[in-house]
């Protein structure tokens, strides 16, 4: 065991690599809940998206062309289960599981000419001039695009919910579908909207894994990413900034395992493994307070 | 009169096997308080929802200041001048007020001269509102200010007002009432929607009577009595309930210093009840929605356990008992929402009798249900208690309020209950199924049953009750005979005006 070999310098720099999927996932979902709608197929959207961003890297040695067929993957499935809940008025809980099966199945069909293969090179951003600050500078400001994506999305949530009109009308849909609808806003247009948001999220989480975090593709990839972003969206509370600190915890926690491993701490892998699980779930559930959005997972139907 | 503001002809809409509204005219002047009146399923609310822009008639059409009316959906309504407050009220929970005004409107100022705006006119209308408060954390009274606000911040030409005094307090009606003669004088239409009657007569120039859909009449409320109103909106007599002397009885019941978190998120708590409930007595329990009634209810019935002590029944303590167990002693409960919490609403009658019947009526024999008594059990709810229904196998979906409300409570009364606490047990009931309700409540006591009334409706609690006491914030006001109590005496036990004032408004 050798427990200085682990750098913290590069340990908090790649945290904020290992958070940024469940991060963009847990964002969309996060969205899509407000608005009141439950989408338990993340992880199936997030592995779909994995695969097509790959393939579209691949083929055209564009990583971001990747990034973009992913998202639109991504929404397009949510699309699917969009018009299937909103129109069809399917059981939302049942439609997302179905989803999250389908996505496993559709990923590994689509990944089996791209095993083993690698990612064309994404690099990384130096940030001119606030990179070059010393021990902040290599942590904070020298990745990939994508990291900042991510922090932006946050940040754009943020501020469409609490300060737009649009987010108002979107949280009075989740708060309460039947009074949004008397006062003449468009329930089912406004959630239609927030779940392909969430699948474009998800679709991009998943392509980060496969593009740039791994970065090859392999069968059952995000290994319940999507659940863990799932998870956070509620211990979170529905808040962003609360969001954002279980993604790095989640993401910290993570690469300190893998840190730990690699440095053969005398713990079980298994333990190890799942810590950043047991971790992440812990301290939100210590620290949530409730505040589920009045109508979620409820089916909206405009009688009368 | 000059040309009316609004004016309705002909409009007429049907749902599938019901025509809600058949040919319906009228006229609203500017300025004028004009109420609209029916029993419940009269079509009063498809009326007020076609021209609020929620519901498209089938034929018929609208005129407002002379010109074609037609709204697509309610933000034409507002843009036109249309403003509404519902019956239930359409606030979101977990939104501050200025949030939920800004829903309201089409196009609200920025959230920080809307609150100015929301203190400015609360203030010269006499409903005081801190803009920044949560809806959720507000009282039933309150949570009606931020509606009205909602809509005078719109200068409305037309307000529609759908039973907005049924969660105030006498008090607090008065000061609404001032608040509506201000926007009166100011020139503002009012259409009115209540089955209140004196207030209609306090308040209202004309009134047009609906009943199963057709005008059936129009008159001036001021020169109408209101018996007259009801028997035209009956379209008979009416039957008021009657009760023999009664007997003091024995303590059946005694709750002590009931004190309980509320399940709710945004519930109110119970604080410290006591009450003795006697056999052969009707204890009536009024009080403003929101103050701890479905609390109240679920303690006694045993949803919520509570502490050793707080309630004893016949000298037992069975606080801790669950709501099976209470039924077996002779407990029974009806609480206010029928769909989902008394009934389950996709299970057949005979089903939803034998779901609280169980025990009391031995429809079980060795973990088996015994489905010929228990389809006997509930024709005889439905034959006793005159239930509208094909029959016993039909879901509990497919009764009308009232008829599932005769069948919930006939199916508690049924089962001879020693003690039966009822909540709400004439919401949303036509006239005469309320009369019958009221009638067997009244007979199950003179019977030698405690009757336990929980309603917002003071004159089905003046009309049924031996005895009456108030809910107020989750506490309970000690019991008063109900006899002799006056209007004035039982808004102060209510909780008063809270803070509201009289508009101060210069008109």
């Amino acid at each position: 065991m050798d427990l200085s070999s682990i750098n913290p310098l590069l340990l908090l720099a790649s945290l904020m690599v290992a958070a940024t999927p469940i991060l963009l996932a847990a964002t969309g979902e996060l969205v899509v809940e407000r608005a009141g709608v439950l989408n338990l197929g993340v992880e199936g959207m997030m592995i779909s998206g994995s695969v097509l961003g790959f393939v579209a890297a691949i083929s055209t040695g564009s990583p971001w062309l990747g990034f973009l067929v992913a998202a639109l993957g991504g929404a397009g499935m949510a699309l699917v289960f969009g018009i299937l809940t909103q129109f069809f008025l399917s059981n939302q809980v049942a439609t997302g599981l179905a989803l999250t099966l389908f996505g496993l199945g559709l990923a590994s069909l689509l990944g089996q000419g791209y095993l083993g293969v690698k990612a064309p090179p994404f690099p990384d951003w130096h940030i001119p001039l606030l990179s070059d600050i010393p021990v902040l500078g290599p942590i904070v400001f020298q990745h990939d695009p994508i990291v900042y994506l991510g922090l932006a999305i946050v940040a754009g949530v943020w501020w469409f919910l609490s300060k737009t009109r649009a987010g108002l009308v979107l949280r009075a849909v989740g708060e309460n579908h039947e009074a949004a609808h008397g006062l003449g806003y468009h329930v089912v247009r406004t959630r239609l909207l927030a779940i392909m948001f969430g699948g474009a999220c998800a679709g991009l989480g998943g392509a980060y894994l496969s593009i740039v975090r791994v970065p090859t593709y392999a069968d059952g990839l995000t290994a319940g990413a999507g659940w863990i972003a799932l998870a956070i969206v509620v211990f979170a509370s529905w808040k962003p900034g609360r969001l954002l600190l279980g993604a790095y915890l989640f993401g910290g926690v993570t690469v300190l395992q893998l840190n730990l491993q690699a440095a053969g701490v005398a713990i079980p892998v298994e333990y190890l493994s799942m810590s950043p699980y047991i971790a992440t779930i812990l301290v939100l559930v210590i620290m949530s307070a409730s505040g589920a959005p009045g109508s979620l997972g409820k089916t909206f139907h405009a009688a009368r | 009169m000059n040309d009316p503001l609004l004016r309705l002809s002909g409009l007429t809409k049907a749902y599938p096997g019901v025509v809600a509204n058949r040919d319906v005219s009228f006229d609203i002047g500017k300025g004028e308080v004009h109420a609209l009146l029916g029993e419940n399923g009269a079509g009063k609310s498809t009326l007020v929802k076609t021209i609020y822009g929620l519901v498209k008639p089938d034929e018929g059409s609208m005129t407002l200041e002379g010109k074609p009316f037609a709204p697509h959906d309610p933000r034409a309504a507002r843009a036109a001048g249309i403003a509404m407050v519902f019956q239930h009220f359409s606030l979101f929970d977990a939104l501050t007020v200025a949030e939920n005004v800004a829903l309201g409107m089409e196009n609200p100022p920025p959230m920080g001269e809307l609150a100015a705006r929301i203190k400015d006119v609360s203030e010269t209308y006499g409903l005081p509102l801190n803009p920044s408060r949560i809806v959720g954390d507000l009282s039933a009274g309150e949570r009606q200010r931020v509606e009205i606000i909602r809509c005078l911040l719109q200068d409305p030409k037309v307000l529609i007002m759908d039973e907005p005094t049924s969660v105030l307090t006498p008090q607090e009606v008065e000061i609404l009432f001032e608040t509506l003669r201000k926007l009166q004088a100011e020139g503002t239409s009012i259409l009115y929607i209540s089955h209140k009657l004196e207030e209609i007569r306090a308040l209202c120039d004309c009134a047009t009577i609906l009943r199963l859909g057709e005008v059936v009449g129009t008159c001036d409320p001021r020169e109408t009595s209101a018996r007259e109103m009801a028997e035209l909106m009956v379209g008979g007599t009416l039957h008021v309930p009657e009760r023999e002397t009664k007997v003091e009885g024995e303590v059946l019941m005694q709750i002590k210093g009931l004190s309980a978190p509320s399940p709710a998120e945004f519930g109110t708590s119970l604080k410290d009840i006591s009450l003795e409930v006697r056999a052969g007595d009707v204890i009536g329990i009024g009080g403003v929605a929101g103050n701890g009634q479905d609390e109240l209810l679920a303690a006694l019935s045993g949803e919520i356990r509570v502490g050793q002590g707080q309630i004893t029944f016949q000298g037992k303590d069975i606080g801790h008992l669950p709501p099976d167990a209470r039924r077996t002693l002779g407990i029974c409960a009806a609480p206010e929402e029928r769909m989902g919490h008394a009934a389950a609403p996709d299970m057949s009658l005979t089903e939803n009798g034998a779901l609280t019947a169980r025990k009391r009526k031995n429809l079980t024999k060795n973990g088996f249900i015994n489905w010929r008594a228990a389809r006997g059990f509930a024709e005889e709810v439905i034959e006793t208690f005159d239930v509208r229904t094909p029959g016993p196998n039909n879901a509990a979906r497919s009764l009308s309020g009232g008829n599932l409300q005769k069948f919930v409570i006939g199916r508690e009364i049924l089962q001879d209950p020693q003690v039966l606490i009822v909540n709400q047990p004439t919401w949303g009931v036509d006239a005469s199924a309320a009369a019958a309700i009221r009638q067997a409540l009244l007979d199950l006591a003179a019977k030698g049953a405690a009757v336990i009334v929980i309603s917002q409706d003071l004159d089905e609690l003046m009309e049924v009750s031996d005895s009456f006491a108030a809910l107020n914030e989750g506490r309970l006001s000690a019991p008063r005979p109900a006899r002799g109590l006056t209007v004035e005496e039982i808004g102060l036990m209510l909780g008063g005006a809270h803070d509201m004032e009289v508009a101060h408004v210069a008109s």
